[in-house]
């Protein structure tokens, strides 16, 4: 199955909303080793400016990859998972992610390179609030092997 | 803390990594690709070995770009390409990822670039890997 021909410039529907929690933010920074105080103690995050404690840099990433797996798994893009490396990614921050933000990610296709069998599709997820407050932009290259035959 | 004026060198900040690492990580980002946890699967696909996540060695560049600039909410911008993988093995000493920067003008106000060179072994595992961050004036 070949990858759909016009899929640059196609945006893709927005993630079901996405709960931030104090917990998981600090699972996240537990996970990577993140010992910032701002992590994990809501005083601290506070006296720094923020409502809520903070999310490390690559957070962004948990609501993104939502965004980023339905894209892939969308039957008209056609995408075949197993033939997907994920080569690239990088993140624009308009501030940092904080406990008690509800998130949605929408994901649309930059542009499709094609390179020695493989494509090189290049997305961008806009990471909001529900209430429309932009968050973060997640840029992510997905190289895709053309499959035997194709 | 080192001053993060143009020309300055940053690091190298150093991070062990091991299997039950990537197991936490893979709970804590929801990315469960059986690459980063399976031997059979990661062979299977031709890898060496299991593989750490891309995202958890961007996430560790972040850490110690984080501390060089004096708080996780400093950081801006972040990024890489992930050029080759980093393999870690089943035992209690897995591998050592090493993060240092160079600090590099903006042309915002108040912001810098820190370019990172990101290794294990002698491999670099990112490419054109680098962060923006805020500093004080």
């Amino acid at each position: 199955m070949p990858l759909a021909p016009d899929l640059a410039g196609r945006e893709f529907p927005a993630t079901a909303p996405y709960d931030v929690s104090r917990s998981q933010i600090a699972a996240f920074a537990d996970a990577i080793g993140a010992d910032d105080p701002l992590h994990r103690d809501p005083e601290a995050a506070r006296a720094a400016g923020h409502p809520d404690v903070v999310a490390p840099p690559t957070y962004p990433i948990v609501v993104a990859f939502r965004a980023m797996t339905a894209f892939m798994a969308d039957p008209d893009v056609g995408i075949e998972l197993r033939n997907v490396v994920h080569s690239e990614q990088r993140f624009e921050a308009d501030r940092p992610i904080r406990a008690g933000d509800v998130l949605t990610a929408t994901i649309s296709v930059e542009s499709v390179r094609q390179a020695a069998g493989t494509a090189l599709i290049a997305t961008r997820s806009a990471i909001r609030t529900v209430d429309g407050e932009p968050v973060c932009t997640a840029y992510a290259t997905l190289a895709h092997r053309a499959p035997d035959g194709d | 803390m080192v001053p993060l004026e143009p020309g300055v060198s940053l690091g190298p900040a150093h991070f062990r990594v091991r299997r039950s690492d990537l197991v936490r990580y893979a709970g804590a980002s929801g990315d469960f690709n059986p690459i980063h946890w399976s031997q059979r699967v990661a062979t299977e696909v031709g890898l060496p070995g299991v593989i750490a996540h891309g995202m958890y060695t961007l996430g560790l560049a972040g850490r110690a770009v984080a501390g060089w600039a004096g708080g996780t909410d400093r950081v801006v911008e972040l990024g890489g390409r992930f050029t080759k993988p980093v393999v870690v093995p089943d035992d209690e000493d897995g591998v050592v990822v090493e993060v240092a920067g160079e600090v590099k003008p903006t042309d915002a106000a108040g912001r810098v670039r820190i370019d990172l060179t990101v290794t294990c072994g002698d491999q670099k595992v990112l490419g054109m890997a680098r962060a923006v961050v805020v500093r004080d004036e």
